[in-house]
């Protein structure tokens, strides 16, 4: 899979570990990512949708090179063509790719909303007109801005965050988890206001455990699953339904809507520390084979798509 | 082939090399715990073996500096100071034991009470931490050792009295946090009664803390006891605890006997600190995610 | 609002304080009056000989004859009058003796206070922003170290480097009973604080290092300093913006909370050093068994440490946004 042109964000076969203390002091390795490439483009929406706990967050914090100390990243990530090292990843963040991150508690306690928001550096403060234009669109008050986070509904503090990352010109946002606590209009609100930048020519990137409403916005979705991505459809399969689909997982998942029969996915994803050998959904799916029990599944092209099975038509 | 990939190999190996080194972290502790144990163990019983000839007044040698044959020196009236530090520190220990042991019961059962008690109990409880915390040690041990007449009592007491206070606060804490777990909701709601969940469940937590807790305590309660017995509380003069030594030492210090003050203190530290190993160790041990750095 | 508040908090800390000072009063009359050591009888062998109107009049100050509950009444109705009685030692009113000995050991603890603040917050915040490597280590080691040693050993070694070594400093600091404060220069009074300052800021420094230390460390490992890298601050940006406004109530908070050690701590140094303050004077006090002296010292030390818990609830209180709404809910 050589993608000869430029991405806006390039991932390619990232898997990212952890050291973790056993019980009794051992030590050991967690793989939380394994073998993830996606991929995005200027004006593009991606979502990547799976259940919490399936590593997506970390996902971000490795795009952005903020990893705790104790994980390690491997594998290759390129921003406009060029090779992320730490270095690069260190001119990226916050002015070319901006993170919106998940609650509350990514806001310093102790400085008032509009402080934060402006950011820090020297020209924070010219972005003060920038600032009374977003707050408007999130309908957020001009006065909000003195409060502190701890003050803020759930719903304002989501807006809060997204209006850090609007604020600065980045050409790649990076949203984790944006709309729980919001009130559905709110969400969509704020989902506008991506699809307008991605319309503007910026790519987002939409770390979501919600499909239903990632699939009005996003022009492609990921579905993540313990640790890497098995398929990748643009929204439409999604719309088009079981059928347009390619991988069983996403399959379920689109059972699993409520329009759809609200049907449940027997099973638990598999926990990190023992994952199967072969396909990661493997368990807990109606097509298992002897090979995929032992044989990892490569991503492989489909109408489309992408998939990582064996079996997918 | 590019940056990125030379960072991850130097992070591979980071990652082997501490994996080998923390592998046998435990068994290290173990054995660290245990001889510093030793250690301590034998320098109780040294002091308590020493027999009273080798502090015995020897004018003739007296005033002596360190050498091979008085490795801390010789006092003003000829006794070794080695021998008498020895003694000092065994009589320190045991007063730190004792009194940690009674401070430390009191301290579970004064945070159990809080935390399973009404309302009205806890913030007594409460309030009652905050008073002994009101008044400085120092002030309240010599008030303590003056209402008893001095001597090893009212130093029992006091440093009994002020010390239980963080230890019940954690307890406090731990017990409230535990209550809240779902399996004590669930021996509730099969009609267990208090006292049994507090038995099966509770108790069972509380020890190891009240182990950490009680060895974290000792070097508190010796320093406490060495500075009470320098300011001439406790002890009677006759029993060279460490802060009499100590404070004898005071009267020659212009005389340029250094070594009076020196080796003692010294000594006192070094087992202040090897304590303080042997209870963040024990603590490691039992806790390991509380210990983690 | 914000005003109000701090009143109400002060207010209802206010009320806390005298329970806890009638408490403190309660435990220290008891305790006193379980000594074996009989007050009127220490004073007469103390003077020599006493007027059998003098012993009716301490009698009476004691009530030596009243049952205990009625002793305690009086004694306290004396101190809420401001009668602590007379120092056996000094010879001189209780409240005199503390005033003027308080002078003396509020200045040995401001310097200290001051002092081992300012280094210890500096150091801990260089150990922090520097966890685990090299620096950090050392200096963590020597500041578990410090707290390992005892206070009055330390100034014993002090006191041999300084004054028997290198002689800058006497040895003997005690001003004699009877010498005036106001004779003493003031050069003096810094020429012999200088060392128990130092014994003590030595003592107390290590603690605020190792708690900034921890307290950085929580912060710099917080989300919203992962938030804050995200968006590109640089580490200097990070320790500027939300480093520091969030370590440094905490540490200020501590500071006023440690009054307690302080003053534990100061009592030791003014013995090792003879130092002429209310550390000193309680030990002498216990010693030679003045217990009105020993009361009110016990009495004002409390309140002297209740002022700092009260003044460290406010201060955090003003300060911190998120106490303050919580104080606003209760």
């Amino acid at each position: 899979m050589v993608c000869e042109h430029k991405h806006l964000l390039d991932v390619q076969n990232l898997s990212v570990s952890f050291r973790m203390y056993d019980s009794g002091l051992e030590q050991k390795e967690l793989k939380v990512i394994s073998d993830l490439s996606v991929s995005i483009d200027r004006g593009e929406i991606l979502a990547i949708a799976g259940s919490s706990g399936s590593g997506k967050s970390l996902l971000a914090h490795a795009i952005l090179g903020i990893l705790p100390e104790n994980a390690t990243a491997r594998g290759n990530m390129r921003y406009k063509g060029e090779i992320m090292t730490p270095e690069y990843q260190e001119k990226l963040r916050g002015r070319q790719i901006a993170l919106v991150p998940q609650s509350v508690s990514y806001l310093d306690p102790l400085m008032s909303i509009e402080r934060q928001v402006l950011g820090a550096g020297k020209n924070a403060k010219e972005r003060k007109p920038a600032l009374k234009n977003i707050f408007g669109r999130l309908q957020l008050n001009e006065s909000d801005g003195r409060l502190y986070p701890y003050q803020l509904s759930g719903g304002m503090a989501r807006r809060v965050l997204v209006s850090t990352a609007v604020i600065g010109d980045a050409e790649l946002i990076i949203a984790d988890e944006p709309t729980p606590g919001m009130q559905k209009q709110q969400a969509l609100e704020a989902l506008k206001i991506f699809r307008e930048l991605a319309d503007e020519g910026k790519g987002v990137l939409l770390i979501t455990h919600d499909v239903d409403l990632a699939l009005e916005f996003a022009d492609k979705i990921a579905v993540f699953y313990a640790g890497t991505t098995l398929e990748l459809a643009s929204s439409k399969d999604f719309r088009g339904g079981e059928a347009s689909l390619r991988h069983p997982y996403s399959k379920a998942l689109w059972r699993a809507m409520p329009q759809n029969g609200f049907e449940p996915l027997d099973g638990f994803q598999p926990y990190a520390e023992n994952l199967p050998s072969g396909c990661l959904f493997a368990p807990r799916c109606e097509m298992c084979s002897e090979r995929c029990k032992t044989e990892i599944p490569e991503m492989r092209e489909l109408r489309d798509g992408f998939v990582r099975c064996f079996h997918a038509t | 082939m590019n940056e990125l990939t030379i960072r991850r190999n130097k992070a591979g190996q980071n990652i082997k090399e501490t994996r080998r080194k923390k592998m046998n972290r435990r068994t290290k502790t173990v054995i660290l715990t245990v001889l510093i144990a030793a250690v301590i163990v034998s320098a109780l019983l040294a002091g308590l073996l020493i027999s009273d000839e080798a502090v015995a007044i020897d004018f003739a040698n007296a005033k002596q500096k360190p050498s091979f044959e008085h490795p801390f020196g010789t006092d003003w009236m000829g006794r070794d100071l080695f021998a008498r530090t020895m003694k000092g520190l065994s009589i320190s220990i045991t007063v730190g034991v004792v009194a940690s042991a009674i401070s430390a019961v009191a301290a579970v059962l004064i945070g159990i009470a809080a935390a399973t008690g009404s309302k009205a109990l806890d913030s007594f409880v409460n309030w009652l931490i905050d008073l002994v915390m009101g008044v400085p040690h120092l002030v309240l041990i010599i008030l303590i050792s003056f209402s008893c007449g001095r001597g090893l009592k009212g130093l029992l007491i006091g440093i009994a009295v002020t010390h239980w206070t963080s230890l019940a606060r954690l307890i406090r804490a731990e017990v409230l946090q535990l209550r809240s777990e779902q399996y004590i909701a669930v021996s509730r709601k099969l009609g267990k009664s208090n006292r049994w969940i507090l038995v099966k469940h509770i108790l069972p937590h509380m020890i190891p803390q009240f182990v950490v807790g009680l060895i974290l305590m000792f070097p508190h309660a010796i320093l406490h006891e060495a500075s009470v017995s320098f300011l001439g509380y406790g002890l009677p003069p006759e029993q060279p605890a460490i802060g009499i030594i100590l404070s004898e030492s005071m009267k020659y210090l212009s005389s340029g006997m250094w070594w009076l003050a020196f080796f003692p203190g010294l000594t006192l530290v070094l087992i202040v600190i090897l304590l303080d190993h042997l209870g963040d160790n024990l603590k490691m041990l039992i806790d390991p995610y509380s210990a983690q750095e | 609002m914000t005003a109000k508040r701090i009143i109400s908090v002060f207010f209802r800390y206010l009320v806390r304080v005298i329970t806890l000072l009638f408490a403190v009063s309660v435990i220290a009359f008891i305790l006193v009056s379980l000594s074996p050591v009989d007050p009127v009888q220490q004073y007469v062998l103390s003077v020599g000989s006493v007027s059998p109107e003098q012993r009716a009049e301490l009698e009476d100050y004691w009530g030596v004859n009243d049952p205990p509950v009625e002793r305690f009444g009086n004694w306290f109705r004396a101190i809420i009058h401001g009668d602590f009685g007379t120092s056996l030692l000094y010879r001189r009113p209780v409240i005199d003796v503390i005033r003027e000995k308080f002078v003396n050991t509020l200045a040995l603890m401001g310097c200290t206070w001051i002092f081992s603040g300012l280094i210890g917050f500096g150091l801990g915040c260089v150990m922090g922003a520097n966890k685990n490597k090299l620096a950090d280590r050392i200096l963590k080691k020597i500041c578990l170290l410090l707290c390992s040693v005892p206070t009055f050993w330390l100034g014993l070694l002090l006191l041999l480097i300084f004054s028997v070594w290198l002689g800058w400093f006497p040895i003997g600091f005690s001003t004699p009973i009877g010498v005036l404060n106001s004779e003493v220069t003031i050069w003096q009074q810094l020429h012999h604080l200088v060392l128990p300052a130092l014994a003590l800021s030595l003592m107390s420094f290590a603690n605020v290092a190792l708690h900034t230390r921890q307290k950085l460390i929580d912060v710099l490992e917080s989300d919203y300093v992962l938030f804050a890298k995200a968006r590109g601050e640089s580490r200097r940006e990070i320790m500027r913006r939300h480093g520091f406004r969030n370590i440094i109530m905490p540490a200020i908070t501590l500071q006023f909370a440690s009054f307690a050690e302080l003053f534990g701590g100061s009592v030791l140094a003014e013995n090792v050093f003879s130092y002429p303050g209310l550390g000193s004077a309680v030990s002498a006090a216990g010693l030679n068994s003045d217990v009105p002296l020993l009361l009110g010292i016990t009495l004002f030390s409390a309140l002297f440490v209740f002022t700092g818990n009260m003044i460290a609830n406010l201060l955090y209180g003003a300060i911190d946004p998120q106490i303050k709404e919580s104080y606003a809910n209760e």
